[in-house]
């Protein structure tokens, strides 16, 4: 501080610049990070092909799944700071309109999975006005509630095959080429929808949006009085947050040629992303990946040992018990605490 | 001079208990005006109220020749009022800096991240917190904090800034400090509206003085009139001395 | 017509056991603002504790109750000092990982040591006929052990000294620390207190209903409702949230598909909670 403060704040008050998106989004382009996106995401589409293998095929298209869920969770739960607890919801109701539309209309299934995206971005907006005004653990509960009820629905709802939910015939996938271009057309679009997950992910954090949604995460009253529309931001990113997953959802289980309301609409599956996003890191874009992709590893070696697969659950349970109680920081908020050149690689 | 903010007769219970009555006064343009009164006497709900926090039950609040009653604190916020916390409220987990910036992006001139960031830096140098930009607002000091608040609220460039026991737990150097502060925010355009209990900077600050008790306007002039004025010495029955030690040392 | 106020009836009753097991759960949010994720595994602990005491003794079901109560309660202590005790005061969203990682943990183990098929107790009980409508005996027995728990509970929180403590530590931690009460120990009994309730209910819900491992959610999810219903951190409102429920599911029994009940519960559900948001916002201040 110094006794020159008065002309300093006179200055302040009249400054003028003028900078717009432009050059926002040249500066982002100069950036390593988005860059490391593309890369990772190109070598996820192109191994599996390369080497030829299905199985690897597979894992990764699992892994993708679970990277598009936790990283658009990440957006309610590390940036907005509400604890998305129903989140798979998303995935379910896009699922069920993408196969819906892809069986029912013989609609394509990228047109399909596009509007049963777009049908869940809507509801989640209107549905979100109401539901985040609860916060905390109120909001946590109203999820559950909302994905209960949708299921309970959906088993209810004939059209959609009711309890037994819709099998697809391989005709279905006759438009695309046949059963194996269909699979690996969903493999090759899942990739695609994990990578725009990711540079969305990246993109709210850099953005004046992302700015205000991470102010509310941090407290949502100061930034209500420093300007923020609270309400309507919120509902913004609850809408954005359930877009990607639910093209997933529609893919994914197109792609499986059978869609139930219990897969569809698995609390388990919810809480599952949330372990990966733990394990890889809240608030940051490369956590949910590592996050993701440790915990498929995991789980697939738990699935395959002889002397674990009855106690995958348990080992999972105790290992989201030691994350929040000794790391609530996740992976990357381990390394970025110690390793300064992390922080400034990894978003 | 023209009024700035105008409140026509505000009034607002909480459970039965009258917090504010009746309260009209005008903020001029320009000017900084004191808001003063013993405690409970309703000064941080009349803030409150201004910047949408609470709704009022009756009367009317119009701002730069807009009706405001009512609105949300983001509203109100968007139409050039910024606020200073008493107990402050940093974003912890954001920079210095982008504490600022939300500031700047959302407040009155609508500013583009680049233009914030911008702006954010000129107040954060201005407020001395120019060297702890990039550092995490939790790890500021209870001063730091105090600073952060203030900086934030003037990177939204407002028209008026409501500022709330910015002087309580600061040294008298610091408050001296502060005081040129304030007088350099005002010198830059911007209006200003404060409570404080610190009496000597009041009196030497504020051009006109509103005294409230009990959520009702006692007395309203220069800081001369209020000290002179029998019914505030009475109010401040225990802080006569105060009021005289402020009287004693004219602006 | 009878049917239909028989079957409110029998709501009534299935319902106040829904009241006392929502009465675990609501007592532990409102004393330490933990949502306890765990609540339907302890759920199904006490349906279990009933079932293996049964088959081994063979002494009546209604026995296995104070047995469960003491499962229960040791339970809720370790629980407490192993996970919830740290995450107190965090992120809601530790605590909520932290108990639903026990969950994924005590359902992980139950699985592994009594499979997922389902368990069945047996009780011999005669109903009471009114008309040709007859309410099973166990329904009956189970409400009144209900009330009467609830009873207890109310008692105990009003009229002994640890229970003075716990209501004094749920309004204010604090203020009840300067006044020389040993908070975490009481949040460690009240925790302990909350999942004795919960294991009770289950013990009581294995006399009514067959069950599996995987029981728990379901009642969980009906704890949920009736907690909100109920209004949060109040035990008597738990009890009258849990008869509302009964009423509810008594009232569309015999109107709807029993699978449209769900919907309705949810949607009652979600839609309290956005109704009254400020009302419950009360509760949750620090």
């Amino acid at each position: 501080m110094t006794t020159s403060i008065s002309h300093d704040v006179a200055k302040a008050g009249t400054f003028k610049p003028r900078k717009g998106w432009g050059e926002e989004i040249a500066l982002q382009v100069r950036q390593p990070f988005p860059w490391l996106i593309a890369i990772f995401t190109l070598i996820c589409a192109l191994a599996p092909y390369v080497l030829d293998d299905v199985s690897l095929r597979e894992s990764l298209l699992l892994a993708a799944v679970y990277v598009t869920l936790a990283t658009n969770l990440n957006l309610m739960i590390g940036y907005a700071g509400y604890v998305n607890f129903g989140n798979i919801v998303f995935f379910g109701v896009g699922g069920y309109i993408g196969v819906y539309m892809a069986t029912a209309w013989h609609v394509h299934i990228v047109l399909a999975a596009l509007a049963g995206g777009i049908c869940v971005s809507v509801l989640a907006y209107v549905f979100g006005r109401g539901i985040l005004r609860l916060r905390g653990a109120f909001f946590a509960l109203a999820t559950i509630g909302v994905n209960e009820a949708i299921q309970a629905f959906v088993v209810n709802f004939e059209p959609w095959g009711g309890a037994t939910g819709i099998y697809l015939s391989m005709d279905a996938y006759e438009p695309l080429g046949g059963p194996m271009n269909a699979l690996w057309l969903c493999y090759y679009l899942i990739i695609a929808v994990m990578g725009l997950s990711l540079l969305l992910s990246y993109g709210i954090k850099k953005s004046k949006f992302g700015l205000a949604i991470m102010a509310i995460g941090q407290n949502e009253d100061a930034a209500a009085v420093l300007g923020v529309p609270t309400p309507k931001y919120k509902a913004i990113v609850y809408s954005i947050s359930g877009f990607l997953p639910a093209v997933a959802g529609a893919l994914y289980f197109f792609k499986s040629g059978i869609i139930e309301p219990t897969s569809a609409f698995d609390l388990t599956t919810s809480i599952e992303a949330i372990v990966m996003l733990m394990l890889g890191g809240a608030g940051t874009v490369t956590g949910p990946v590592i996050g993701a992709f440790l915990y498929e590893e995991l789980r697939g070696y738990l699935l395959f040992s002889e002397t674990f697969s009855h106690l995958q659950l348990v080992l999972a349970g105790v290992l989201l018990l030691l994350i929040v109680l000794f790391v609530p920081g996740g992976l990357m908020g381990f390394l970025r605490q110690r390793l300064p050149f992390v922080r400034r690689w990894l978003q | 001079m023209t009024a700035l903010l105008e409140a026509h007769d505000l009034t607002k219970n909480f459970g039965g208990v009258q917090a504010v009555a009746e309260l009209s006064f005008t903020v001029q343009q320009g000017e900084i005006l004191g808001l003063i009164g013993p405690n409970g006497a309703g000064k941080s709900t009349v803030f409150n109220l201004i910047n949408g926090v609470i709704a009022p039950d009756k009367g009317r609040i119009v701002f730069d020749g807009q009706d405001i009653t009512g609105q949300a604190p983001y509203a109100v916020a968007r139409h050039g009022i910024a606020r200073a916390h008493q107990i402050m409220q940093p974003l912890l987990g954001l920079t210095v800096l982008e504490n600022c910036m939300v500031g700047a992006c959302f407040g009155r001139e609508n500013m583009s991240l680049a233009d914030a960031r911008e702006a954010a830096r000129q107040v954060a140098d201005s407020v001395g917190l120019g060297a702890r930009a990039d550092v995490l607002a939790g790890a500021l000091t209870t001063a730091g904090k105090k600073r952060l608040e203030m900086a934030r609220a003037l990177s939204a460039h407002p028209k008026l800034l409501l500022l709330d026991e910015v002087l309580a737990g600061l040294n008298p150097t610091e408050i001296n400090l502060m005081l040129e502060t304030i007088r350099g925010i005002r010198n830059s355009g911007i209006t200003i509206l404060m409570i404080e209990h610190v009496m000597r900077a009041i009196m030497n600050l504020s051009d006109r003085i509103v005294v409230l008790n009990l959520g009702r306007k006692l007395a309203e002039g220069t800081p001369r009139e209020i000290t002179q004025n029998p019914d505030v010495v009475k109010a401040y029955l225990g802080d006569a001395s105060s009021l005289e030690a402020a009287g004693a040392t004219p602006p | 017509m009878i049917g239909i106020f028989a079957s409110i009836l029998d709501g009534i009753l299935v319902g106040a056991v829904y009241g006392l097991a929502a009465m675990g759960l609501t007592l532990i949010w409102g004393v330490m603002n933990v949502i306890n994720l765990s609540h339907g595994a302890i759920i199904v602990l006490g349906m279990f504790v009933v079932y293996f005491l049964t088959e081994l003794t063979g002494i009546s079901p209604y026995l296995g109750i104070p047995t469960g109560m003491i499962v229960g309660f040791i339970a809720g202590l370790i629980i407490y000092w192993v996970s919830v005790n740290r995450v107190i005061g965090r992120p809601i969203l530790m605590s909520l990982l932290a108990t639903f990682a026990l969950n994924m943990i005590i359902i992980g183990l139950a699985t592994a040591a009594w499979t997922t098929s389902p368990y069945n107790v047996p009780v011999a009980l005669p109903g009471i006929s009114v008309g040709n409508y007859t309410f099973t005996g166990t329904h009956i027995m189970a409400a009144i052990i209900a009330v009467v728990i609830a009873g207890l509970l109310y008692l105990f929180l009003h009229f002994t000294r640890p229970g003075k403590a716990i209501r004094a530590v749920a309004s204010n931690r604090d203020a009840a620390e300067l006044n020389g009460i040993p908070t975490r120990q009481t949040l460690s009994m009240a925790f302990g207190l909350g999942v004795a309730l919960a294991c009770i209910s289950g013990a009581l819900i294995s006399t009514l209903f067959p069950f599996t491992v995987l029981s728990g959610e379901a009642y969980q999810l009906k704890s949920f409702v009736v907690t909100v219903l109920g209004g949060l951190g109040n035990p008597a409102g738990a009890l009258l949230g849990g008869i509302a429920l009964g009423i509810v599911e008594g009232l569309a029994t015999p109107f709807t598909p029993v699978s449209w009940i769900p919907i309705i519960e949810f949607g009652l559900f979600v839609a309290t909670l956005i109704a009254f948001p400020r009302g419950i916002f009360a509760f949750t201040r620090p």
